[in-house]
């Protein structure tokens, strides 16, 4: 029964949920409103069971003195102290006011500890992208060739620097235009044949997972 | 004085380039850490510049702006802001300009997320919209010219109750105000009494699963700026009709800024993409260089 | 996958697409002659309402019909602007059940809106619709005084739900062809049919990545990207990581998987802890061989980045959804000498991980993964209804492309699903 109650419930949500999609008339409609508010309800309190695993898995290696301990109990601190906050902000702000308006410390952290360390993170693909298209744009054969031309067009084309180039003898974008020509037809033709492929891969999976082909997701072999 | 050093900088960043690629002819690649330095260097000299460039307008954007044109005053436009600080740079100056168009022109502006940071980065977004002078002017009083009704979990499943109900997803406000006790949301229901819908993605959920929910399936009307990476993933729904209008990266933004006439972050940082690109390009160039370098070699 | 006996297929979708495009083609010269009447009789209207001298003019041609295509509940009310829309401020919809009194306001449409959708009604009841164009002057004393006129609709309307989205009819069609192709295929499979699928260079590596790893004495990270258990990629990301797992547990490897979501870990757990009682080592699973990093897109690309570099690992997957995070991942494990599989069907990330990955998975590949490596012939035969579905779309493409080049006929608008 362990494996076949969880198979009865995958057939019969992902029955209702296709079956839906046609039938807007009670109870599918209704039956596909009651499952969403299960995966919110899930979703929210699943919250809980990573926060306190991390938590664990933290204190382990704080205990055991590992080489990255010292991490592990940064980890906590910050955990502990962002939620204080939180709360604090939450019970003092007021019945008509979010610990996350303007002004509140929970706000201070959000704007002055948060935003720069994950926009550190994502700026630190301008690096790699720089890095890969040194490596990956090499006129190996006849294709690369063409994706490096390709590139060096968007690219240029992308932001004014083309434009300015060509700014002494006209005033027409060309190669900004081109560029928009590159990714409306050639790069939109090739993102809807993938697009498609990947259609049909999730339907394919999909249907092997409603009907029980497919068991490796609930800890089952094929 | 910081732009006059910042320039001079550059120029001799520029020049260095010369020597890189006569290393690079004589046979010695640059390694991989040269290129983050030097990609460091291209990216904040010209920020301190101060400079902004030229952008032409591209017909991506001018449809959005153009779908905003037919807006009348009084409109509901939904303003859905799905992405974190990461993505800030890229998405946070086309919502300022946003905000700032449409409480110029009057609309009605309701904010949400689906990202948990998305609340918040409109909120920011507002407040500087409303350091205007124009916009200060008119006085806007939150609950009646705009809401934000905060984050939802659940993802796409929350665009799809909006569908049938929005009161269902945000019985309270960001600020803990009943639904019902919101002026701005008296006769919105559902997506049927939104004019526009205008979305900031990042990622998922994002401009797809709106595209996708919101407007295949409740017949909305969609327009989104999206982050220069996600966006190739957007435009076949933009060529099909299904969006209306797309901020592709930071060159969207720019050329949203200069199409409402709108000066604002995206216009300066355009500047300094435009001259890292620059530099990708030549590192493009001499990595070939450096290809073909070594295959003559070893042909030899 | 490229299969034999395509030949004999490929006929059908064919002769299937073009029998749907006539159709639609007969369906709309019919339709064609009825809107030009409705056009017609909407310019009539129009001249009429021209001629009328009254501010604000009221609205002309007012409608209330129940929402088709819904589960009930909604009303739609529908009117020709006034003449005068340029003037009104806006169309103020009153309600009431009975014909002439116990009108209430419930909405207002903005100047230039000519629908309104009333979704605060109960099925079965009887409803009454007016709309008054309302135009506001301010008077000497500052105050404002709206103007408004009147019109009532004829006929009292009712909501009800529908048993079916026509407009997904399309939509159906295709999902029930494609469909029953799959279950076709999966049941030729069983019966013993033999089923090529091509060789997938990046699944064919996945036993000498292990190797590589137990070679070296270093650990393996799994990566399953950062979508919650709702993602069909995740599902098949996991579905791969329990073949990833016997092969680690045979070869006795040490297998790491750090995720962004709590689902994902319990799900990962479960798999893992499958995959090493299959191969008879129960043992030597560790429940902390998966734990939880963070929701945070960034925070868990910051953390991996991080062990990778500590932890050196001889060997990366990647398997899932993925976003701006794959190339700080992938250029991270590659600067660390890592062999890297990737797997995803983010069109947009896919660059990426081929410029920095040693295998990647293309889009629909990370599906078929799951059935290549089981070798089983039902998830095989899946595949080959999934081909069938692909000479579909290609034959619709082709025809549909034919059509609206060369004829007038709109065929697209019928592929739209609302």
């Amino acid at each position: 029964m362990r494996r076949e109650i969880p198979l009865i419930i995958t057939t019969v949500a992902g029955l209702v949920f296709a079956v839906s999609y046609f039938i807007p008339h009670w109870p599918f409609g209704e039956a596909e409103s009651i499952f969403g508010d299960w995966v919110a309800i899930i979703q929210a309190f699943a919250i809980w069971l990573g926060a306190l695993n991390l938590v664990k898995v933290s204190l382990e290696k704080i205990y055991r003195k590992k080489e990255d301990a010292l991490y592990a109990g940064i980890i906590i601190v910050c955990l502990l102290l962002t939620i204080a906050v939180g709360f604090y902000d939450g019970f003092t702000g007021g019945p008509q006011s979010s610990f996350r308006d303007t002004g509140t410390s929970f706000d201070w952290i959000y704007r002055f500890v948060y935003t720069p360390l994950t926009s550190t993170m994502f700026a630190m693909l301008a690096f790699f992208v720089a890095s890969a298209s040194y490596r990956a744009f090499r006129a190996r054969n006849f294709e690369a060739t063409l994706l490096l031309i390709a590139g060096f067009f968007v690219m240029g084309g992308r932001v004014p620097l083309f434009h300015l180039l060509l700014k002494p003898f006209t005033d027409v974008p060309y190669f900004s235009e081109f560029a928009g020509w590159i990714m409306a037809y050639p790069l939109t033709a090739g993102m809807t044949a993938i697009m498609i492929g990947i259609a049909l891969g999730i339907m394919s999976s999909s249907l092997r997972i409603i009907l029980g082909i497919e068991r490796s997701h609930i800890g089952g072999g094929a | 004085m910081v732009s006059t050093i910042a320039t001079v900088l550059m120029w001799g960043v520029g020049l260095s380039l010369i020597y890189v690629l006569y290393r690079t002819i004589k046979g010695h690649p640059i390694e991989r850490r040269v290129v983050f330095l030097y990609i460091a260097l291209t990216i904040s000299l010209p920020l301190l510049m101060g400079k902004t460039a030229p952008v032409p307008v591209t017909a991506d954007v001018q449809q959005l702006v153009d779908a905003l044109n037919e807006l009348t005053p009084g409109s509901k436009v939904l303003a859905a802001f799905d992405f974190d600080p990461a993505s800030a740079p890229e998405l946070q100056p086309m919502g300022v300009a946003f905000m700032k168009y449409a409480f110029k022109h009057d609309f009605k502006v309701i904010v949400m997320g689906l990202w948990p940071q998305g609340p918040q980065q409109a909120n920011q977004a507002i407040e500087l919209a409303m350091k205007d002078e124009i916009i200060a002017a008119k006085n806007l009083q939150y609950g009646i010219d705009y809401v934000n009704l905060g984050y939802q979990s659940g993802a796409e499943f929350v665009i799809q109750y909006m569908g049938s109900e929005f009161k269902r997803m945000f019985p309270l406000d960001d600020r803990h105000i009943p639904y019902d006790s919101l002026p701005i949301m008296n006769d919105i229901s559902n997506f049927s009494n939104i004019d526009f819908i205008f979305n900031l993605s990042a990622g998922k959920p994002g401009t797809v699963e709106w595209i996708q929910i919101a407007v295949d399936r409740f017949g909305a009307t969609c327009g989104a700026g999206n982050t220069a990476v996600q966006a190739p993933q957007v435009y076949p729904y933009l060529r099909s009709g299904q969006l209306t209008g797309l901020l592709g990266g930071m060159s969207g933004g720019a050329e949203f800024e200069k199409a409402i006439n709108e000066k604002g972050q995206a216009s300066t940082f355009i500047f300094a993409q435009m001259i890292s690109h620059a530099t990708v390009i030549a590192f493009i160039i001499m990595g070939n260089i450096a290809f073909f370098i070594t295959r003559k070699k070893k042909k030899a | 996958m490229a299969q034999k006996n395509s030949k004999r297929i490929s006929i059908v979708p064919f002769v299937i697409v073009i029998s749907f495009f006539s159709l639609i083609i007969f369906s709309q010269s019919i339709q064609a002659q009825t809107e030009q009447e409705v056009f017609d009789s909407v310019q009539a209207l129009i001249r009429q309402a021209e001629a009328a001298d009254i501010p604000p003019a009221p609205v002309m041609k007012l409608q209330a019909v129940d929402n088709p295509n819904d589960k009930g509940g909604a009303i739609i009310v529908s009117w020709d602007l006034s003449v005068d829309d340029a003037e009104v401020k806006a169309y103020q919809i009153v309600r009431s059940e009975s014909k002439d009194a116990g009108f209430e306001l419930i909405g207002e449409a903005v100047r230039g809106n000519n629908t309104f959708v009333d979704n605060k009604v109960e099925d079965g009841k009887s409803y009454f619709y007016r709309v008054l164009s309302m135009k506001t002057t301010l008077e000497a004393d500052n105050t404002v005084r709206a103007v408004s006129s009147l019109q009532a609709t004829v006929e009292p309307v009712v909501s009800s739900a529908q048993w079916f989205y026509m407009t997904r009819a399309s939509c159906l069609f295709f999902v029930l062809l494609i469909s029953c192709a799959i279950i076709f295929y999966i049941n030729k499979a069983k019966s013993g049919a033999d089923i090529y699928v091509r060789k997938i260079a990046g699944i064919d590596a996945v036993d000498e990545a292990v190797g590589r790893a137990t070679e070296m004495g270093r650990k393996i990270f799994f990566i399953p990207g950062i979508q919650d258990m709702n993602d069909v990629q995740t599902i098949a990301g996991i579905a791969i990581l329990g073949r990833v797992g016997q092969l680690a547990a045979q070869y006795e490897t040490w297998l790491e998987v750090p995720v962004s979501k709590s689902l994902v870990m319990v799900t990962a757990r479960e798999t893992l802890k499958e995959a090493y009682t299959q191969v008879g080592r129960p043992d030597a699973f560790n429940q902390n061989q998966v734990h939880y990093l963070t929701d945070d897109q960034f925070g868990y690309a910051a953390a991996i980045d991080g062990m990778v570099v500590r932890e050196k690992p001889a060997t990366i997957f990647y398997m899932g959804a993925f976003f701006a995070e794959s190339l700080i991942l992938a250029e991270t494990g590659n600067a660390a000498g890592a062999i890297q599989i990737a797997g995803t069907a983010m069109p947009s990330q896919l660059p990426f991980f081929v410029a920095s990955c040693d295998y990647t998975l293309l889009g629909e590949e990370l599906f078929a993964a799951s059935a290549y490596l089981s070798k089983e012939p039902r998830q095989l035969g899946s595949l080959k209804g999934q081909d069938f579905g692909k000479i579909i779309f290609m034959a619709a493409i082709i025809i549909g492309v034919i059509i609206e080049t060369f004829t007038n006929y709109n065929v697209s608008q019928y592929f739209k699903v609302k």
